[in-house]
């Protein structure tokens, strides 16, 4: 138990990692605040040509969709930071990671974005169409509000797994948070800063996942 | 060389290729493997918790929310390096493939005790009465008449979790699991050309392009179906 | 003496019996003591407006809703109470609800012997045989293998009482079971229901049709706010009803 406990909780080390892991953390917002963003505008852009009623703009979308659904987001990174450089094509980590996860979320959110549209009953585009506002305008000022409504619990765990998905730099050496505590653990030889890296995601997550059950069930039952 | 030419050489190498397919094959099997051990465990361990939940055993609750909510917070790969690092320390060892079957094992548990669990209480409640009148038990009535309806509803979300979570078989690479990625990592680093991880994408588009669309299949069925 | 008078009068005790029932939820008190019995063979129509604790007080003699207070009998023995079977005890009480309620991943003849075969323990044979009769009696037996998205809601109804039947309960409970009904697919129920009786089931009905109660009821119950305002034969309550509210009820709700 002595043993478990210093392993994993050694407020020693965990107190001298802190400042290096306190750093990896400021990679890891600011790392969100560039990828949630971009996912969410290209999910924005994955879901409406996923909807067009033009066949060739709609199965070109919907298979790049599923695409990269099928690639796991780590294969797609390890691609784009190890092996577009064969091409001649280098880039940052930073960079590296922001293109890989660009795609990835995109999907993602398109998913979800489309959904929402998807459960906007029909007679509310053609309410806004028959008093004259073009199909643009119907979407951005009544189709799309609503249907956020309606997927923003998934909206929400979406982003939650975007949060988590940062992590994945830590594989090509970008210095988030993971990257820090695993840097400390493999100096100490001990997985409290690891241990503490986790604490600091629960308290960043855990209150969207469990506001997201709850919400999900108010509106189930 | 054209530039189209030396895209080839540099992604499509046939004699790259034909050197590392067989040791990226080998990778595919251990990522089936993987993904099926936990796929049979998740769900298992998932469906197990929800409906232990449902006796509604305070104590029991409390454990299985907590947990739950953990596995869905914390990354994948943090618990994977906690653990696989962590443990060897206090004289627990395990294998890399073990590592990380149990931990994604227990992320999709969790997952699927969610998601499960706000299937058996999207159930009508008149089921559940109608049931009890007849003089069905509790645990008759949860197991022949609301699980099976709630499963039926939540075919769509598990199936789109499920994918989601085998897919991160590929964390395995990081601590050593000779996977599709791993093995592809390998390749590329020996063969110094990018041939063997496009080959490790194609694998991966090939085992999960078909789930994905399938999942896309059963979510419009579905919704077609509530209509 | 002894066998000739028991076979005169069937049973001095009532099948189902209902004292000083009290139910609350919260601080609210929405059953204020309801007396209640209900004779073998007797067809009991309870009648009242909505919010008078109708399906409240149906719901307690199952106990899918539990007595703040009273005794309920199922045949002399008590029902309420920590100690009782509640399982055992609904196995011999039927109940239709207003909704139907079937298994929709079942087909109807398993939505029918899935209680036979769990809770009596029949053999599969033994519990499809039950069930066909059943089925036959509400005249469906030719959809046994149909699923309850594929029936009307009159079928759906039906289907539902050859569930409650097929356990060979000592009565039978209806809570508006034609409410959710078409017009047009009341009568096949109602129907049933009649035959139910005419095959001498004991049943207590909660509904609003006036023309079937009239017809077919042994006696009426009238409710309001919680309470029991008043009994009889249905003539007397339709011609003679001693009190206001009675009379005001059955007036607006016989007005075709
Ligand atoms: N679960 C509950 N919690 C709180 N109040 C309830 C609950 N169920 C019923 N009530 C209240 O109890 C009263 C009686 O309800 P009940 O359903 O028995 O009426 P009813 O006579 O069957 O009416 P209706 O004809 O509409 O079915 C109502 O005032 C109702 O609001
Ligand atoms: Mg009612």
């Amino acid at each position: 138990m002595d043993q478990l406990l210093d392993q994993f909780f050694n407020l020693e080390i965990m107190a001298a990692a802190w400042p290096t892991i306190l750093r990896g953390l400021g990679m890891t917002l600011l790392l969100c605040l560039l990828v949630i963003p971009l996912g969410v505008i290209g999910g924005l852009a994955a879901a409406l040509t996923s909807l067009s009623p033009r066949r060739w703009v709609r199965w070109p979308a919907i298979a790049l969709v599923d695409l990269f659904r099928a690639i796991p987001p780590l294969v797609l990174l390890i691609f784009v930071y190890a092996g577009l450089p064969f091409a001649g094509i280098r880039m940052s980590p930073f960079v590296a990671v922001a293109i890989a996860f660009m795609l990835n979320n995109s999907a993602y959110y398109g998913e979800v974005l489309r959904a929402g549209i998807l459960s906007v009953p029909r007679g509310q585009a053609e309410a806004a169409r028959s008093t004259g506002m073009t199909h643009a305008q119907t979407m951005r000022a009544v189709v799309l509000p609503q249907g956020v409504r309606n997927v923003l619990p998934d909206l929400i765990s979406n982003t939650v797994e975007v949060v988590k998905l940062t992590s994945l730099a830590s594989v090509v050496s970008l210095g988030e948070m993971l990257h820090a505590a695993n840097l400390a653990r493999s100096v100490t030889y001990n997985a409290s800063p690891i241990t503490m890296a986790a604490l600091v995601y629960l308290i960043l997550l855990w209150p969207a996942v469990r506001l997201v059950s709850r919400w999900q069930r108010r509106i189930a039952v | 060389m054209t530039g189209f030419d030396r895209f080839l050489a540099t992604f499509f190498n046939g004699e790259v290729i034909v050197r590392y397919l067989p040791s990226i094959l080998q990778g595919v099997w251990v990522t089936i493997a993987c993904s099926l051990l936990i796929v049979v465990f998740g769900v298992a361990a998932g469906v197990l918790l929800a409906c232990v939940r449902a006796y509604r055993i305070a104590p029991l609750n409390v454990a299985i929310v907590v947990f739950a909510d953990m596995m869905r917070a914390l990354p994948p790969l943090v618990l994977i390096l906690m653990v696989y690092f962590g443990l060897p320390n206090v004289g627990i060892m395990l294998s890399s493939f073990l590592v990380l079957f149990v931990i994604l094992g227990l992320v999709l548990a969790a997952f699927t005790e969610e998601i499960v669990w706000a299937g058996l209480t999207a159930v009508d409640k008149g089921q559940w009465e109608a049931a009890r009148s007849t003089g069905i038990g509790f645990t008759g009535t949860l197991l022949q008449v609301i699980l099976p309806q709630a499963l039926r509803m939540v075919i769509p979300p598990l199936t789109n979790r499920a994918i989601a979570i085998t897919k991160m078989t590929a964390l395995g690479t990081v601590i050593g699991v000779p996977d599709i990625l791993n093995q592809a990592t390998t390749a590329q680093s020996f063969s110094g050309n990018a041939s063997p991880l496009t080959i490790a994408a194609i694998a991966y588009v090939i085992l999960f392009l078909p789930l994905v669309v399938m999942s896309r299949w059963l979510e419009e069925r579905f919704v077609r179906h509530r209509r | 003496m002894a066998p000739i008078t028991t076979l005169a009068q069937p049973s001095a005790i009532p099948t189902l019996e209902v004292r000083r029932l009290h139910k609350s939820y919260g601080a609210l008190e929405v059953l204020h003591g309801i007396d209640l019995a209900v004779a073998t063979r007797e067809m009991v129509f309870v009648l009242g407006r909505s919010g008078s604790g109708k399906s409240t007080m149906l719901r307690c003699c199952n106990r899918l809703e539990e007595p703040s207070s009273g005794d309920i009998f199922l045949e002399g023995q008590p029902i309420t109470g920590k100690r009782v079977d509640l399982d055992g005890l609904r196995r011999r009480i039927g109940m239709v609800f207003q909704s139907f309620n079937l298994y929709p991943h079942l087909d109807t003849r398993r939505n029918v012997t899935l209680a036979l075969r769990m809770v009596l323990k029949l053999g599969r044979d033994e519990a499809d045989a039950r069930a066909m009769a059943a089925l036959e009696r509400v005249g469906l037996a030719g959809k046994a293998a149909s699923h309850p998205t594929e029936l009307s809601g009159g079928q759906q109804q039906r289907v539902a009482i050859a569930r409650a039947i097929a356990m060979e309960p000592a009565v039978m409970l209806f809570d508006e079971p034609t409410s959710a009904l078409d017009p047009e697919l009341v009568g096949d129920v109602l129907g049933v229901m009649r035959e139910l009786k005419a095959d001498g089931m004991t049943m207590l009905v909660v509904s609003h049709e006036m023309g079937f109660a009239r017809e077919a009821a042994d006696r009426i119950v009238f409710m309001a706010d919680g309470r029991i305002v008043e009994e009889g034969p249905p003539e007397q309550l339709f011609t003679a009803a001693r009190h206001e509210a009675t009379r005001t009820f059955l007036s607006r709700h016989t007005r075709q």
